[in-house]
């Protein structure tokens, strides 16, 4: 159901809602970028929508509410473990239409792909999503070029324009909150093109693994993983022990953000790694975006925020790589026949 | 009733210690569910991490992990295991299916501690030798001083066919040597487009066998491997195992070798 609240309301509302849930959006942080005078726009609590940063791409997605960067599983004694406490709260998470498809990535590996993985889904099943719409393209979306700018799986639709909201909601809590609100047909902002297009080669023949193609990268690329951890679609961990320091027999197990660019990610005991070479590690990341997910799950992981692009300090540029590698792949099938 | 957290570990107490060499010990522990040659479970230690070790025999109520001290958390293990239990987590992957080989010929080739994963696979047709058509057991180990399993050898040498080699011979010893590649023209195959190829070890090792037991006539449907990776969660979240659209620790880490042979990391 749509409705035209006020700014004011709506915050009512929120103040209501956050004694049940933390309420996380992308706002700014100033000052706090990589360079002087830079800022970033990461997620944070909020209490008021003014907080929330709508008119530029958050640099950070929304996946560190449902995978905490560092996450606390159990606690160990000797002999006896305890699964960490779920946070008391719920979450309220604003996100745009390509990180409400990102979600879907998570779910699939979280809660589908093997065993369910309790502590992803104690946080899910207490989430709600509140999608942000995109008046206008950013610098290196690509979205719909994977088809995700537009999403219908939200529990509410929220526009700030001034001291006018637009909500579409698609959640009871909402609709009783706002029933006395003016009610008109809301539709999600959201662009139909990006200047960034790409075309993703249906297949990648394992020949060109190691072409040549990725020795660029492995040139450019200084392992520091940032890729991965702005991607909403990374959800790779490593597991990590600590133990307290005035009782070295007590301890937590925690898992932490992996990425598949960082030196380690496939070291075994006694020493052998795979993809030692900056460019293979590349090739795995691009092809597992726009191939090998696809292929075990039906779509592609990469669902086109280009954050990737936006971050990287070496200016890698994974649309431009998709394009390259396409052009690559076709070239070498008309070589072929 | 919410399911069982997958990454909690169970207590189980070692109830044998079997020492091999003075780094590679098999730890007999406590383990009464379902399991099969092939499959492995995540050692958990408090302070030190988990680690992913094959099982390497399977007893009424028990189960082996043959362990080598390599890294941290075995290191601890090893120091540490005088306290008689350990958490275990699993067992995970897909382990081997003894009744894809049965009624077959069957070469069974290994390197080293590549021989823990496929011991249960020896251990059952050495036990049931007319279960299938002929069992050669074709492994290699680095020198005498290296050899695992010693005193199951002298079991499966009454029933099955053993060849064992070492890389590097030391005085005293009077086997044979060099590498398994070498050994596999002289296996007498009845009839290698039928017989099944089962091959786990390191990488190269691997790569050089497959390679042979090809030129000696076996068909790539018939060849079996196991993989080993990096594994944070064996239960395909971590994604440190992944290699294209295949979950080491789900999937696999048993592959016939028409998929395996695309496995490119």
């Amino acid at each position: 159901m749509g409705y035209q609240t006020t700014a004011e309301k709506m915050n009512a509302i929120f103040s209501d809602l956050s004694k049940d849930y933390l309420i996380y959006a992308p706002k700014r942080f100033v000052g706090d970028g990589t360079f002087t005078y830079i800022d970033t726009i990461r997620y944070g609590e909020i209490t008021d929508l003014s907080e929330i940063e709508f008119a530029e791409k958050s640099d950070y997605s929304f996946k560190e509410v449902l995978l905490p960067i560092s996450e606390t599983l159990f606690y160990f004694t000797e002999n006896e473990m305890k699964e960490a406490d779920a946070p008391k709260k719920g979450a309220i998470v604003f996100l745009r239409s390509c990180d409400l498809h990102g979600l879907k990535r998570m779910d699939t590996i979280y809660l589908e792909n093997g065993a369910v993985d309790t502590y992803y889904k104690r946080l899910r099943d207490n989430t709600k999503f509140i999608l942000m719409g995109c008046e206008n393209s950013f610098e290196n979306c690509f979205c719909v070029s994977m088809g995700t700018q537009t999403s219908e799986d939200y529990d509410a639709y929220i526009k700030v324009d001034g001291e006018t909201v637009l909500v579409d909601s698609h959640w009871d809590f909402l609709d009783a909150a706002l029933a006395g609100a003016t009610q008109a047909p809301v539709i999600a902002d959201s662009v139909t093109a990006n200047d960034t297009v790409v075309t993703i080669p249906e297949t990648v023949p394992q020949t060109l693994f190691d072409a040549p193609f990725w020795e660029e990268y492995g040139n450019r690329c200084i392992a520091c993983g940032r890729c991965n951890f702005v991607c909403p679609t990374c959800t790779c961990f490593t597991m990590q022990d600590i133990f307290y320091t005035d009782n070295g027999k007590a301890g937590e197990r925690r898992r932490v953000w992996a990425s598949c660019h960082v030196d380690g990610y496939t070291d075994m005991a006694g020493g052998h790694a795979f993809r030692n070479d900056k460019g293979q590690r590349m090739r795995f990341k691009v092809m597992h975006k726009v191939n090998d997910y696809k292929r075990r799950f039906g779509t592609h992981m990469c669902i086109g925020c280009g954050r990737c692009d936006d971050v990287c300090p070496e200016y890698i540029s994974f649309a431009n790589c998709i394009n390259k590698l396409n052009t690559l792949v076709n070239d070498t099938a008309k070589e072929e026949n | 009733m919410t399911e069982l957290n997958p990454y909690i570990p169970f207590l189980s107490e070692i109830t044998e210690v079997i020492k091999h060499t003075e780094i590679e010990f098999t730890f007999r522990m406590t383990y009464s569910g379902d399991v099969k040659p092939g499959q492995f479970f995540e050692v958990s230690l408090p302070k030190f991490g988990e680690a992913p070790i094959s099982v390497s025999g399977i007893g009424d109520g028990t189960v082996d992990l043959t362990i080598r001290k390599v890294g941290k958390v075995t290191d601890e293990i090893f120091e540490n295991y005088v306290g008689d239990t350990l958490f275990l987590r699993g067992p995970y992957g897909n382990g081997f299916d003894i009744a894809n080989y049965k009624g077959k010929e069957i070469l069974l080739v290994a390197g080293g501690t590549g021989l823990s994963p496929v011991k249960g696979i020896v251990d059952y047709f050495s036990a049931h030798p007319e279960d299938c058509k002929g069992f050669t057991l074709l492994v290699g180990f680095k020198s005498p001083k290296d050899v695992l399993f010693k005193k199951d050898f002298e079991e499966w040498e009454k029933n099955i066919n053993v060849i064992m080699t070492v890389d590097t011979p030391e005085d005293g010893y009077c086997g044979k040597c060099g590498l398994v590649t070498q050994y596999i023209p002289e296996i007498p195959i009845k009839n290698s487009d039928e017989a099944v190829g089962i091959v786990v070890g390191p990488p190269m090792m691997m790569k050089c066998t497959i390679t042979e037991l090809f030129n000696v006539g076996f068909k790539e449907e018939n060849i079996w491997i196991s993989q080993e990776r990096k594994m944070c969660c064996g239960i395909g979240k971590c994604g440190h195992c992944k290699i294209d659209d295949t979950y080491i620790c789900l999937d696999g880490p048993v592959f016939n070798y028409t998929k395996g042979k695309f496995l490119k990391d």
